[in-house]
């Protein structure tokens, strides 16, 4: 049993205090327990990258495909209702007070910027995160793990390091046509109000808004939430030792901190925006 | 029949590798797997010589899978020496793999990887290990299907067929990679006398040199909760009670024991005199 675990199974704490300390400790705790295993993966990635291609291929195709391809149609119908909030409030606002001309400027900083990576990776989270979490937590309590341990198989190149180059590639493409879609209905939604922008000066707007280091950090940001998702799901899922019962706790879990961790590399990629 | 050899790594060794005990354990104690707290059992002096067949009995929840599972090097011993094949265990990763492979495990019921076919679940080991071509990659699947009659449930999930059946496919997954030393944690538990009957024929088989493995004789270590079904099979018997592990010797000499224990795994009642 692990430390987490012997806290989570102790009585209710009595006072204010104790469940605060107890509430900081399991924080600590859990950061020090993700952040070895976010360690010990990369170590692994790294040292057997191109290592059993027949058996590790197969199983990053399958993940880009779970964590990309199925959720392709899900992203358009997001892309195209983000391009209608964000056009739809923005442009009666900025008829108003005669900015127009920033429309394309706005949608840059706020669907490639902001609202593109994080939504992209929340709802992989939502739809894939809670699934990889299920699935090792199931294997970790049905004693899979051991079997591949007795077959020679490390089991964090087998199970871990699929999912994350999977979600980190799946992001970083979900996020790519979100942006796509949502530009694109953004200005058809806009068409549709009657504002009088061409395409060609929107375009321009959205090309003016953009520099080299967008991309850059668009990349960046979206395979750092794809190996963020899939080192927190897998840890909760695979790091420490599961009854079934306890799986679904963990999904929750897993949830809640792969979100507070999302939005807290979006909060430091803002500051990497500021300063370049 | 042919063997399943593919790598040369797995070919059998010389006279010299011969006098190298499988297992060699001194002042061994071992740990629960689901509770490291728990001490299963402790100072254990156990030798196991190339080619003998072994079974260990222990009632149920004994602590006998936990101890088996720090032998096949799962779990690191708490104290004490363990050597396999004369290299010190466990063994996960690194330059020693090749040598932890020669040692194979077949849980209780399998353990398959259950989003995996029972073929691919057999081929895992091949397809992880070797880069091997497709159609020898197909070949030995097919065999070790055919000799464990899994061939019409090649393409099942393991879900889909029965424990009997999925502890034959945990076997053959075991086998593939051609192991020097098999651990088989109780293979009889729960199953039908057909079933049972299949398993202690096959493991004589292998046990004096099956075809599979090229009439090589493999060592073997089985748990059990009952020793009667292995008289005039397996070699040796010990049997694990109060954290200690009693060599008992050859039938003959379960048969003279007058110990609780080993009367309990007879079931002959004679205990309670």
């Amino acid at each position: 049993m692990t430390d987490t675990q012997m806290l989570r199974r102790l009585p209710e704490a009595r006072s204010p205090a104790a469940f605060l300390g107890r509430w900081l400790l399991l924080i600590l705790l859990t950061i020090q327990g993700v952040g070895a295993f976010a360690l010990i993966t990369l170590g692994v990635l790294l040292r057997k990258l191109g290592d059993s291609r027949q058996a590790i291929v197969p199983l990053i195709r399958r993940q880009i495909t779970r964590a990309g391809l199925q959720l392709l149609p899900m992203f358009l119908f997001i892309a195209v209702a983000l391009g209608l909030l964000i056009i739809g409030q923005s442009v009666s606002w900025l008829t108003r007070v005669g900015a127009i001309d920033f429309l394309g400027g706005i949608m840059v900083v706020v669907v490639v910027r902001e609202l593109g990576p994080l939504l992209a990776a929340l709802l992989v989270l939502a739809r894939v995160g809670t699934a990889n979490v299920v699935e090792l937590g199931t294997s970790r309590a049905m004693g899979e793990v051991e079997a591949l341990e007795a077959l020679g198989i490390d089991s964090v190149h087998y199970l871990v390091v699929p999912r994350v180059i999977g979600m980190a590639l799946g992001i970083f493409s979900l996020t790519v046509y979100l942006i796509i879609g949502a530009l694109v209905s953004g200005y058809a939604w806009a068409f549709i109000q009657d504002v009088p922008l061409l395409p060609g000066d929107y375009f321009n707007q959205l090309a003016g808004a953009l520099s080299y280091m967008d991309f850059v950090l668009l990349a960046l940001k979206t395979c750092a939430f794809g190996f963020i998702i899939a080192i927190v799901t897998c840890y909760h899922g695979l790091a420490q030792p599961l009854r079934i019962e306890e799986v679904s706790r963990a999904t929750v879990r897993a949830v809640a901190q792969g979100t507070v961790a999302c939005i807290l590399l979006d909060a430091l990629f803002i500051v990497i925006y500021l300063v370049v | 029949m042919n063997s399943l050899s593919f790598s040369p790594s797995l070919s059998p060794s010389g006279g010299e590798r011969e006098k190298i005990p499988a297992i060699e354990m001194r002042g061994v104690s071992a740990g629960s797997l689901t509770n490291a707290s728990d001490e299963i059992v402790e100072g254990v002096n156990w030798t196991v010589s190339q080619g003998e067949y072994w079974v260990i009995g222990a009632p149920q929840h004994s602590g006998k899978s936990d101890f088996l599972m720090m032998t096949g090097g799962l779990t690191v011993p708490r104290a004490g020496e363990y050597r396999f094949l004369g290299e010190p265990m466990p063994i996960f990763e690194g330059p020693r793999l090749d040598h932890r492979l020669k040692l194979g495990f077949v849980f209780d019921g399998g353990q398959l990887l259950g989003g995996l076919t029972v073929a691919d679940n057999i081929a895992l080991p091949l397809r992880y290990h070797y880069e091997l071509e497709p159609d020898e990659l197909e070949a030995c699947v097919t065999r070790l299907l055919g000799v464990t009659d899994l061939t019409a449930m090649a393409n099942h999930l393991p879900g889909r067929i029965g424990r009997a059946w999925q502890q034959r496919a945990g076997l053959a997954r075991a086998l593939v990679l051609e192991p020097e030393v098999l651990l088989v944690d109780s293979p009889l538990t729960g199953l039908d006398v057909r079933h049972a009957n299949w398993w202690l024929g096959f493991l004589d088989g292998l046990s004096r040199g099956h075809s599979l493995m090229g009439g090589h004789p493999i060592t073997l270590v089985v748990t059990a909760d009952d020793l009667r079904p292995w008289r005039g099979r397996a070699h040796k018997f010990a049997y694990l009670s109060e954290k200690r592990l009693t060599v008992i010797g050859d039938w003959p000499a379960v048969e003279r024991s007058r110990d609780a224990t080993v009367r309990d795994l007879l079931d002959d009642g004679s205990a309670c005199d």
